[in-house]
């Protein structure tokens, strides 16, 4: 009872979701806090080594329920199975991936359980929290902590009185780490028709069209980022070449993002992924909370900018004043008259 | 037989055009200096509700909001694109509520009007970015959800398809009504204003707008019904004052930082080819590129 929960996304090809097992570490480290159990809840079928898979990051019980209409993901079968089990485990604490799918259902959980719900958590913590109102204090909550308000301020939040206390993390945010190679947990496998009903299939998938992840940010070594000071989508080839001589991978801000400069899969922030790379060069990126919480752990940075008052140069490790377009074709001209 | 399509948007603070101006010297937020917009989503919203209505016979808009008196101005503006009526639910008893509250409250509003096919909202609100709102209003009143919809794919009395993105491609998905369907920035852009429906629209008002109005609008609004913009509080809605607003709110703030940058000892530089050629020198000798 009152234990740590992790929701485990299953991925196309029905392993387990990175972002999972990063929340499975960060849970564990809360379940040892709290003196707690860690326990997982996958739903999905023919799950491929779930056990081999989970319990090496600590987890004690796996919640199994397996059946065909249970992948790919929809909203109502799983919402259903995840607020039954919650009603009968009492969760203390319940993670969800902040990806399409964590986001479409942990609102819908939520609500349901008459809980609160924090989105985008960037990090979580344990603390005491005392109501000044009521005179009361309400030890080892959970620190729900997030930017908010357009990134001008970082709230820390908290459910007082509802459980679970729910969060939702981005992939890339909490780090992903073995917690014993040999730890071994039991597995509690579901009667799916106990769980859900004829009314959890109305919504029918007719056909989906999912490509295989093209492009890893998450784990160069050097990242070239730019904003939407970058200016074009013509412009941001100047980046695919320095990231290109240098061996390192493209990221974007949302702001370069909406703009239509470059895809999705390669932003870099609180709604986007989170990397730590060697080396960090922020391209015309004024440096909002949101993008910096996407790239403040990086070895090195540069920031290249007009703007000598960018909230990003108080972060960086050099400072270069002066535009993108013109800074750029030199770094891209001495690397490769220098190496070889 | 009608078809009832609402539309949940919100006046939000454009908080992606944040000047200096916007934090005050003591680390609040100069909400003065925020103009107040539509939230962009929910215009995508709109637009995708407009579209349906095109496809199917009888079929209203209405637009849903929650917010203060002022709020009204996304009823009116709703009206010039393409909805046939609005509502705005105002409550002092509703502030400081989260997504829960926001959800519940909303809910009620949408048991008023019911039965309605099709609700339709923005993924998400600019001053939060939650995407909360939506799934847990469709929750509150036992309907299926579709979230971030791109583009609708068809629509009948009885079912709805819609396509919609997800982070490395796009799921097409058939439910039964009534739907909540969630909306993204990547679905087609709303229709500008039409210059017929400004003309038709713009005297509509709410009654607390209407009572400090001129007496000629007055007169406009009670002949004609389609400018009689709703209005209402929680009593109206039958809600329960606990569900509501703060009582209403699971999550507390426990306290706001502000955003203070601790300034690094940066090397500063100028773009010059002397300095870029020391600066890539420096980092091939530290073994950060190389």
């Amino acid at each position: 009872m009152n234990n740590v929960f992790v929701y485990c996304e299953v991925t196309e090809e029905r392993g387990i979701a990175d972002v999972s097992l990063e929340l499975l570490s960060k849970g564990r480290r809360l379940a040892d806090t709290l003196g707690r159990k860690l326990e997982a809840i996958v739903i999905g079928h023919q799950v491929q080594d779930l056990e081999k898979t989970l319990y090496p990051y600590g987890v004690d019980v796996i919640h199994y329920a397996e059946d065909s209409r249970l992948f790919p993901f929809t909203t109502l079968p799983h919402t259903s199975i995840v607020v039954k089990l919650a009603r009968e485990l009492q969760p203390e604490i319940l993670l969800f991936g902040a990806t399409s799918v964590g986001r479409d259902m942990a609102p819908r959980v939520a609500s349901s359980l008459m809980c609160g719900l924090t989105a985008d958590c960037t990090s979580l913590e344990i603390g005491d929290h005392e109501e000044k109102k009521t005179n009361t204090v309400y030890r080892n909550l959970l620190y729900q902590i997030r930017p908010a308000f357009g990134g001008n301020i970082i709230a820390t939040i908290v459910n007082p009185q509802t459980r679970p206390q729910m969060a939702t993390v981005r992939e890339g945010v909490m780090k992903k780490e073995i917690y014993k190679a040999d730890y071994k947990g039991e597995l509690n496998r579901l009667d799916v028709s106990q769980y859900v009903d004829a009314a959890d299939f109305a919504c029918q998938i007719i056909d989906r069209a999912i490509e295989a992840q093209k492009v890893n940010i998450k784990g160069a070594q050097i990242i070239v980022a730019g904003g939407y000071g970058v200016g074009s989508r013509e412009n941001f080839k100047l980046l695919y070449e320095l990231a290109d001589v240098l061996g390192g991978e493209v990221g974007a801000t949302r702001a370069a993002v909406d703009g239509g400069f470059i895809e999705h899969e390669r932003q870099i922030g609180q709604t986007g992924v989170t990397v730590r790379p060697k080396l960090y060069i922020a391209c015309g990126i004024s440096g909002s909370v949101q993008h910096r919480a996407g790239m403040d752990q990086s070895g090195k940075i540069i920031s290249i900018n007009t703007d000598p008052g960018a909230p990003m140069n108080a972060i960086a490790d050099y400072v270069i004043n002066g535009s993108v377009l013109d800074v750029l074709p030199k770094m891209i001209k001495y690397y490769k008259e220098n190496s070889k | 037989m009608s078809f009832k399509i609402v539309v949940l948007a919100k006046q939000v603070p454009d908080t992606r055009n944040v000047g200096k101006d916007a934090m005050k010297e003591d680390g609040t937020i100069n909400r003065a200096a925020l103009p107040a917009i539509y939230n962009p989503e929910d215009l995508n919203a709109l637009e995708m509700a407009i579209q349906i209505k095109e496809r199917m016979e009888d079929a209203e808009i209405i637009v849903l909001t929650m917010g203060p008196g002022r709020a009204s101005e996304i009823v009116r503006e709703s009206m010039y694109r393409g909805a046939d009526g609005g509502c705005l639910i105002s409550d002092m008893k509703f502030a400081g509520a989260d997504t829960l509250a926001t959800s519940y409250t909303l809910s009620m509003a949408l048991r008023k009007l019911a039965p309605v096919d099709v609700v339709l909202c923005g993924r998400q609100a600019i001053d939060g970015d939650t995407a909360q709102v939506g799934p847990q209003t469709a929750e509150k009143l036992a309907m299926p959800q579709i979230t971030y919809a791109e583009e609708l794919v068809a629509v009948d009395a009885k079912s709805i398809t819609i396509k919609r993105r997800l982070e490395r491609g796009v799921e097409t998905l058939k439910s039964t009504l009534p739907c909540l369907v969630t909306v993204h920035g990547s679905a087609k852009e709303c229709r500008p204003r039409h210059a017929i429906r400004v003309m038709r629209y713009k005297y509509a008002a709410t009654p607390s707008e209407l009572a400090s109005a001129e007496e000629s609008r007055k007169l406009k609004v009670e002949a004609d019904k389609r400018l009689q913009i709703q209005e209402w509080t929680a009593d109206d809605l039958g809600a329960e004052a606990g569900r509501l607003g703060m009582a209403g709110s699971p999550t507390k703030v426990k306290k706001i930082d502000n955003v203070v940058l601790v300034h690094k000892e940066a090397k500063v530089m100028d773009g010059s080819d002397t300095s870029i050629n020391e600066l890539m020198q420096e980092l091939v000798s530290a073994h950060i590129i190389g």
